[in-house]
């Protein structure tokens, strides 16, 4: 039977308010499914066209599938958000690049033609569950020098990524840090990140319920100078620190995926194009280098080379990561093409949700920029691997022709 | 005064604020949470009440110097609030105190309505009573469309909505409306709205989804702040026919099902009738002085003394044996298949879930026994209680047979065939050949000795009464009832599966129709001799109006004269004379065996003697509280509050007489009969 290839479109992201992780966090009382699930109702809200029954897969990615993350998440929390008991839905996880993943993976049912409508989505509240919570490591990976034990702890393998490229130095990532407060600043002060937010209830015994309607990692006005005196915490004397990394954090996001024709049946709006993705493993020992060998597979899947990417939307879990990956591209740390409203530093990284938060600004910059044609969304993936995701601007003027 | 004055531990509800950042300004998130779980619901005590005005007092002096756009409350996860404090009014001593606790809150529910910002409740959980007045003295209201439970059960207990509701509801949704929630359904077994019922009714302006609840209600605020929703309410102050109308209505409801004994229910529809041209401040204090007044009244002492048998002794039945030596039930078997057997049959099935054997003499009547089950089945599918699955595994679990073969594996036999020891003995004797020696056998005996008929079984130790009221699907009581050999295996086992049937069981000693038959033979054939004597029935009925609810003779027609006629003679066999047997009842039993309906005339008195209804009252009570004080020497219950427990959930005895032994000590009939209360002064009362 010959089978045709169904176009995927991208049509609407949001994401919760991302909270600190701790006692102390605006998330700390909150579940975990709660927030996904106030992800899913919103986008429901915003696109009343859609009939819940068309959502045929909710796909929701947690790294530490545990509690309030696990019990097949995907599946109860579109049961949670109201869609029909007809919707199906299951849980994922690549680490950092769950929602990534969720959204590669439900977007390939799309493109093979079993489903035309799916929410894609992560969650991770690293207060109510650490990273590494309940692991079990086999210890062959040990015995047998599978790999270093320094692969297992994220901020060992950026500070292993210094090593292996001496010309990334603090200096370097702490300026891009701090650019990444700025950019964030702005954006916000702009009314530019809002609109995607989704207010949510917070729940506190002690203080009452709140509402959620800001990120609350942020530290716009960080200095250089407060950068530099802050504690190495993975090495004495090392490059990695809490204000050149991404933090523990709490929070949820979830799109709307769909095939170009049901998005045009239903009048959904077409935000992006889905071009091409990939995900590439490394040495786990600098996992941080994974989205560089991603983005080349990804382009060359595209037929596209990187300076036909207009946009850039990399995930910050460290910014010397960041920063190794502008180096291979021969890309300046301060490029504006590149997280234009900062990234994961100043937003914070709750691990499985962020690969949407990314697809989501890359939508709002598409908007702004119907000049752009093409732009990027990549993440670092712990274990050693990269993810890329490739997408086409319908507001260019020569969306959907051949190259 | 302060309003500490109580000497009783109150579980704080915290008032806890948030500032939140709307689109339209700071707007603050206030939470009602005594920290504790869904459980222990919120309530208001003083010092909770303390709180909320402090709050609400610094709330005003933000709202003044405009940093603020709006206030709106809401309450912990599935609990909005469920009223006042109530476990402190035993304690209330004098009216002041009592006043003092019905001004405080009036303060505290004022001061938000004087907020200078628009102010909301966001209803997200069971709400009662004072909890819906919080709610009511906000601007608007948004209800969760999860909201399991909203009520205003004042009247229920013999008090009124008396923080406002009585003012505040009927000028929101009308007379008729309010009195719905302030009377009908508090009378109509305490009915609660549920989220849809309340916004039907007009009670909340939008019903919201329950999972984004908060989220969508902060929301919802932020647009009418901002001018974006308007909420139009019509006045329903100004159609004075309607509203006394349903005044009217309501009390003669009220009247029906109090006898016009109960003052708090009263009282609250003359203050929903003064509501509609009153002002708040004269409302408000109106209602102080009702609450005032209701707050040291008897009623109100026997209502919360009874609302605490059914919430708390219920549920921990006085001499039930240590649960854990319970059997499991896995199989029951039912013998006999008529109308109250296939009762129980779809009972066990429905709540329990298990096989249940149904056997009777020919296969005529077990297939008519089967037919009744599997037509109520039907019946409750139509009705959608149970979805077609239900009904397809309940019609599984019910299966009939002319032989007892199939209670092999079964652990409970209870019997349900006609009342006549003899029978029910041969009956246990051919059970107990089939089933397993450790197989409880229950009898659903009215008043037959459950001693006698396990007195010629091999094992007598595992027979226990287990005695339902009917219908056995709506009457909550069961009485169990261990013989003289009953061991505690045995006993237990009958507790858990009462229990697992969802019943209240209450232990009775093995003595003629054990409580409830016992106490309304006893009350009936006094009514029955008073009337035969001369005295007017209606004169008769009135004198006991609010007691039971129904006149005897409407109760005697609903169970059945030859029923009430066997009951009485059951209890003047037992216990002589005193049980009276109405020559009026043998005559109309005796009619109504050639003509249904047949009601035979009275015979004319030669010297009739016609008692007042104050003097008719009297001789029943004292007949009752005679009958209570022989129960209670001859130990037949643990105490007198498992007799109130029993007559408010076997026959429907009324709270605001806290069942009947609250009833007799206020009356005077205790002392009269047997010298002495039943309960202590303040029990049920207040305190002298």
């Amino acid at each position: 039977m010959p089978r045709e290839l169904h176009d995927v479109v991208f049509v609407d992201g949001v994401r919760t308010p991302f909270g600190k992780a701790g006692e102390k966090g605006m998330y700390a009382q909150t579940r975990a499914d709660d927030l996904v699930i106030a992800c899913i109702q919103e986008l429901l809200r915003r696109n009343p066209g859609l009939p819940p029954e068309r959502v045929e897969e909710v796909a929701v990615a947690a790294t530490t599938q545990i509690g309030d993350q696990g019990l097949t998440l995907g599946r109860l929390a579109a049961l949670l958000s109201g869609l029909p008991n007809t919707t199906p839905g299951y849980s994922i996880d690549r680490m950092c690049a769950g929602a990534m993943t969720a959204v590669t993976t439900t977007a390939s049912s799309i493109a093979f033609g079993a489903i035309d409508v799916a929410i894609a989505g992560g969650v991770e509240h690293m207060g109510r569950h650490p990273m590494g919570e309940g692991i079990d490591p086999n210890p062959r990976i040990i015995a047998e020098k599978i790999v270093d034990e320094s692969a297992l702890v994220m901020g060992k393998t950026a500070e292993n990524l210094h090593d292996r490229f001496p010309q990334l130095t603090k200096a370097r990532c702490d300026a891009y840090a701090v650019a990444s407060q700025t950019k964030l600043a702005a954006a916000y002060a702009a009314g530019r990140v809002q609109p995607d937010l989704v207010a949510v209830a917070t729940r506190h015994t002690e203080k009452g319920w709140g509402l959620a309607t800001a990120d609350e990692p942020p530290r716009p006005g960080t200095t250089l100078a407060e950068l530099a005196a802050l504690k190495t915490p993975f090495r004495p004397h090392g490059n990695v620190t809490a204000g050149n990394a991404a933090g523990l954090n709490d929070g949820a996001t979830a799109c709307l995926l769909a095939s170009a024709t049901a998005a045009a049946e239903l009048g959904l709006p077409v935000r992006m194009r889905l071009v091409s993705y990939a995900f590439v493993g490394v040495e786990p020992e600098v996992m941080g280098i994974g989205p560089v060998p991603a983005a080349e597979k990804a382009l060359r899947s595209a037929g596209l080379s990187i300076e036909d990417i207009g946009l850039f939307e990399l995930n910050e879990a460290f910014a010397v990561q960041v920063v190794a990956f502008l180096d291979h591209f021969g890309i300046a740390d301060d490029d504006p093409r590149v997280n234009p409203w900062g990234g994961a530093i100043a937003t914070g990284h709750p691990l499985a949700s962020s690969g949407v938060r990314l697809m989501t600004q890359l939508a709002r910059h598409f908007e702004e920029h119907p000049e752009v044609r093409y732009g990027l969304t990549a993440m670092c993936i712990g274990i050693g691997m990269g993810g890329c995701v490739i997408w086409e601007n319908p507001q260019h003027a020569d969306f959907g022709k051949e190259n | 005064m302060t309003i500490t004055a109580t000497d009783h531990a109150e579980v704080v509800t915290h008032v806890l604020a948030q500032d939140v950042a709307l689109p339209v300004g700071t707007f603050v998130l206030v939470t009602l949470d005594n920290g504790f779980d869904h459980t222990k619901p919120n309530t208001f005590g003083p010092a909770g009440i303390a709180e909320l005005q402090a709050v609400v007092d610094t709330l005003a002096e933000r709202a003044s110097r405009g940093e603020i756009v709006g206030v709106g409350i809401t309450g912990k996860p599935f609990i909005f609030a469920v009223g006042a404090d109530l476990s402190g009014v035993p304690f209330v001593r004098d009216r002041e105190q009592a006043l003092e606790i019905a001004r405080a809150g009036h303060r505290a529910f004022a001061s938000i309505m004087d907020l200078p910002v628009p102010t909301f409740a966001f209803i997200n959980g069971a709400a009662m009573g004072g909890g819906v007045e919080v709610a009511l003295a906000c601007d608007y209201r948004t209800l969760s469309a999860g909201l399991p439970a909203l009520a205003l059960p004042e009247t229920f207990l013999g008090l009124v909505p008396g923080w406002g509701g009585c003012y505040l509801l009927p000028r929101l949704i009308g007379a008729e409306n309010a009195l719905k929630v302030i009377v009908e359904n508090p009378l109509a077994m305490n009915t609660m709205l549920n989220g849809p019922k309340a916004a039907a009714l007009g009670i909340g302006d939008v019903l919201l989804p329950p999972g984004t609840f908060l989220a969508d209600s902060l929301r919802w605020a932020s647009g009418v702040i901002s001018g974006d929703i308007t909420i139009e309410r019509v006045d329903p102050t100004g159609d004075e026919a309607a509203w006394n109308a349903a005044c009217d209505a309501a009390a003669g409801l009220a009247t029906l099902k109090t006898g016009g004994r109960s003052p708090g229910v009263l009282r609250a529809i003359e203050l929903v009738r003064a509501a509609r041209t009153a002002d708040r401040q004269s409302a408000f204090a109106a209602e102080d002085e009702t609450l005032g007044d209701l707050i040291m009244s008897d009623e109100l002492r026997a209502g919360l003394y009874a609302f605490d048998l059914v919430q708390k002794r219920a549920k921990r039945p006085a001499g039930a044996p240590d649960r854990a030596l319970a059997r499991p039930v896995t199989k029951v078997g039912v013998v006999g298949a008529g109308l109250m057997a296939g009762q129980l049959a779809l009972l066990f099935a429905r709540r329990m879930g298990v096989p249940v054997v149904l056997t009777d003499l020919d296969q005529e009547r077990v297939d008519k026994g089967l037919a009744y089950v599997r037509g109520e089945i039907a019946t409750l599918l139509t009705k959608k209680r149970i979805t077609q699955d239900t009904a397809n595994f309940l019609t599984g679990l019910v299966t009939g047979s002319t032989s007892k073969d199939g209670f092999a594996d079964a652990d409970f036999v209870i019997e349900a065939v006609f009342e006549e020891m003899s029978v029910k003995q041969r009956v246990f004797a051919e059970v107990e050949a089939v089933v397993s020696p450790q197989c409880v056998l229950a009898t659903n005996t009215s008043s037959l000795s459950i001693t006698e008929m396990a007195s010629q079984l091999s094992h007598p130790e595992r027979v226990v009464g287990f005695h339902f009221f009917n219908p056995v699907a709506v009457m909550p009581l069961l009485e169990i009832i261990p013989g003289e050999h009953t061991d505690d295996a045995a006993l237990a086992t009958a507790f858990a599966t009462g229990r697992a049937l969802g019943k209240t069981t209450i232990r009775v000693k093995d003595t003629a129709s054990f409580i409830v038959n016992r106490l309304l033979g006893r009350f009936m054939g006094e009514f029955s001799k008073i009337v035969d004597e001369g005295t007017p029935e209606h004169v008769a009925n009135a004198a006991i109006a609010g007691l039971a609810p129904m006149p005897p003779s409407v109760l005697m027609e609903l169970v059945g004269p030859a029923i009430a006629l066997h009951n009485g003679e059951t209890l003047h066999r037992a216990f002589g004379d005193r049980f009276y047997i109405s020559p009026h009842l043998l005559a109309l039993v005796e009619a109504r065996k050639t003509t249904p309906g047949a009601v035979p005339p009275r015979p004319e008195l030669a010297q009739p003697v016609v008692l007042d209804a104050a003097a008719a009252r009297a001789r029943i009570l004292d007949a009752l509280a005679d009958e209570i004080g022989r129960m209670l020497a001859d130990g037949v219950v643990a105490a007198p509050m498992d007799i109130d427990l029993a007559m408010i959930t076997g026959a429907g005895f009324t709270f605001f007489n806290g069942g009947v032994c609250p009833l007799l000590d206020r009356e005077g009939a205790s002392e009269r009969v047997l010298a002495r209360r039943l309960l202590p002064a303040g029990a049920a009362s207040v305190p002298a």
